[in-house]
């Protein structure tokens, strides 16, 4: 993969990976971030993903990638059994949004979450004029989006310390830049550091 | 594609081979076909596995115009590609289709073994495979793969002879049977057994096949390799009457739905060319196999010397090697952090489904191989 190729949320996420750890990427999706991830950072990696056709995109590319459903949690994985484990973009494609993130805190020492951001201005512009956002980070229209619990980084900070989530870090984006200031209302990318409390 | 390079072998072996019973057993032959070359290397051996009724007799046409019975997974521009790969298919010692088994004379009396074949074990077999890649000079295999109990032999190849694979396929396969399973191989078992031909497994003498048991014993087997769906999908409630004819009762034991006329069908062609004693055997190899018994039930003990990648296929509707039995492979492969990819392909064939067409399925071992190519070239 070509450097400028790298996405910005890829880089922000290795950041916080420890080389020559192990890394669980959940709804790894073709394995793009797996395969950055394991050179850029020597890392042992594993992949899971429910699609056909991504499953097979990850054999191709030697990944370890296991078939599964995420809705059905994380039975196949011990406690703590991952330095890190990774839910990239995936958490408003899931129904069980609590669960899956208590299985990700048990399996992972480390943890990162990340999410489009419903409450970018943007988005919100839209709404207000009577749509649902089409955007970068939510490229779907309503009736065909694979998004089913869209969140805000306020809504998802609250969930976190209801269910026992530590939060360690936290970096938000727009465009690939670093938004540092006005998150909630200038990032459309949330990506977070957590675990266990 | 090119044509595919074919040869057969009978492979004689004078050492009596130790089996798991603690009894030895030998000398014995074994029927070998290979496809394929050998690179210079002997660096890409693929060792096929076979399931219950299969034989070395893996893909391609043979002399009796027999097509292979993977032949759909093997061959030149298939998924397990034999311009590339050196393919070794064994028949396994006890079966029936040229290696010796229980309807071989015993040297010792001249008259076929019968009951005194000793009992097979799924390590026996890996064992006896082991000195035909020795005959090969193949130190260590790119892949041995198998589905159901070929995927036990994977399975068990990997464990008992960790540096000499590289990978291990294992499809539709589980790391023991279930009692349901068991229970399913004690009425075929039965069914052969009381059969008044069997003759307490002598009936060789008695010049008579148990044809009956048999045939109830494949039919039981082939309800169980099928899904309800594909069942239901194939032959619904079909009365068997000529074309055109009117679907009505004749209110009689005949056949009277189609899926009977199948089952009949497929017992009759079984019990023709099968034997009575290799089914006895391998389906107790199948009952018998357990790897993690040693290591305290704990599969994941048993995997911790396990050096092969794994790649773990199953199928959705597969209710006799159902795919919560394929993860108990791969989490105890997790457990000790191996490599492994897992696939659940959704097909609605039940467990016949690793012998079929799906092209999901065979993408991905397409898939895996060509990866493979790259590490021995």
């Amino acid at each position: 993969m070509s450097f400028e190729a790298i996405r910005a949320d890829f880089s922000a996420i290795a950041n916080w990976v420890k080389p020559n750890s192990t890394l669980l990427d959940l709804g790894c999706g073709d394995g793009v971030f797996l395969e950055y991830i394991r050179h850029a950072k020597q890392v042992k990696t594993y992949g899971v993903e429910i699609s056909d056709e991504q499953v097979l995109a990850c054999v191709a590319k030697d990944l370890d990638v296991i078939q599964q459903d995420l809705e059905g949690g994380l039975a196949l994985f011990e406690d703590q059994s991952f330095d890190t484990v990774v839910l990239s973009q995936t958490l408003q494609t899931i129904h069980q949004t609590e669960a899956i993130l208590r299985e990700v805190v048990r399996v992972g020492k480390e943890c990162v979450v990340s999410f489009p951001n419903f409450a970018h201005w943007s988005h919100r512009v839209a709404v207000f004029m009577g749509h649902m956002p089409v955007s970068k980070s939510l490229p779907y229209d309503w009736y065909n989006t694979p998004n089913v619990r869209v969140l805000t980084i306020k809504d998802f900070e609250s969930l976190a310390s209801k269910i026992g989530i530590r939060i360690l870090d936290r970096v938000v984006l727009h465009d690939s830049q670093e938004v540092k200031w006005g998150a909630n209302l200038f990032g459309s990318l949330a990506i977070y550091r957590v675990g266990r409390t | 594609m090119s044509s595919m390079q074919t040869k057969l072998y009978s492979l004689e072996f004078t050492k009596a081979l130790p089996l798991k019973s603690g009894a030895h057993f030998g000398p014995y032959t074994l029927k070998v076909e290979t496809y394929g070359t050998l690179n210079a290397k002997k660096s890409n051996a693929v060792l096929i596995c076979h399931a219950l009724n299969a034989s070395h007799h893996v893909a391609g046409v043979n002399d009796n115009g027999q097509t292979g019975w993977w032949d759909n997974m093997v061959g030149p521009g298939k998924p397990v590609d034999t311009n590339h790969f050196f393919v070794i298919g064994i028949n396994n010692l006890g079966s029936c289709f040229g290696s010796t088994g229980p309807m071989s004379p015993d040297p010792a009396t001249g008259i076929p073994y019968g009951a005194s074949f000793p009992i097979l074990t799924v390590e026996d077999w890996v064992l006896s495979q082991s000195y035909v890649a020795d005959y090969f000079g193949v130190q260590k295999f790119a892949a041995v793969m198998g589905g159901s109990l070929g995927g036990m032999q994977a399975i068990a190849w990997g464990m008992m002879f960790p540096e000499r694979v590289g990978h291990c396929i294992v499809i539709a396969s589980s790391a023991n049977l279930s009692a349901q399973n068991i229970a399913f191989n004690e009425i075929a078992r039965n069914a052969i057994m009381s059969d008044p031909d069997f003759h307490q497994g002598n009936f060789y003498a008695h010049a008579v096949v148990p044809k009956s048991g048999l045939r109830v014993a494949r039919m039981i087997g082939h309800i169980t390799y099928l899904s309800n769906d594909d069942m239901a999908e194939k032959f619904g409630r079909v009365l068997r009457r000529p074309t055109g004819a009117k679907q009505d009762y004749q209110f009689s034991f005949d056949t009277e739905f189609e899926v009977e006329s199948y089952l009949r069908y497929q017992g009759d062609k079984f019990a023709d060319y099968f034997d009575a004693n290799t089914y006895l055997l391998i389906t107790r190899a199948l009952d018998y196999f357990d790897p993690a018994m040693d290591y305290e039930n704990d599969l994941s003990k048993a995997f911790v010397n396990v050096q092969a990648n794994f790649l773990v296929i199953s199928f959705s509707t597969d209710w006799r090697f159902a795919p919560q039995r394929s993860r108990e492979i791969v989490k105890a492969l997790l457990d000790n952090k191996h490599r492994v990819a897992y696939a659940e392909i959704d097909a609605p064939h039940g467990h016949d489904a690793f012998l079929l067409d799906d092209a999901r399925y065979h993408a991905l071992i397409q898939s895996y191989f060509v990866k493979m190519q790259g590490e021995f070239n």
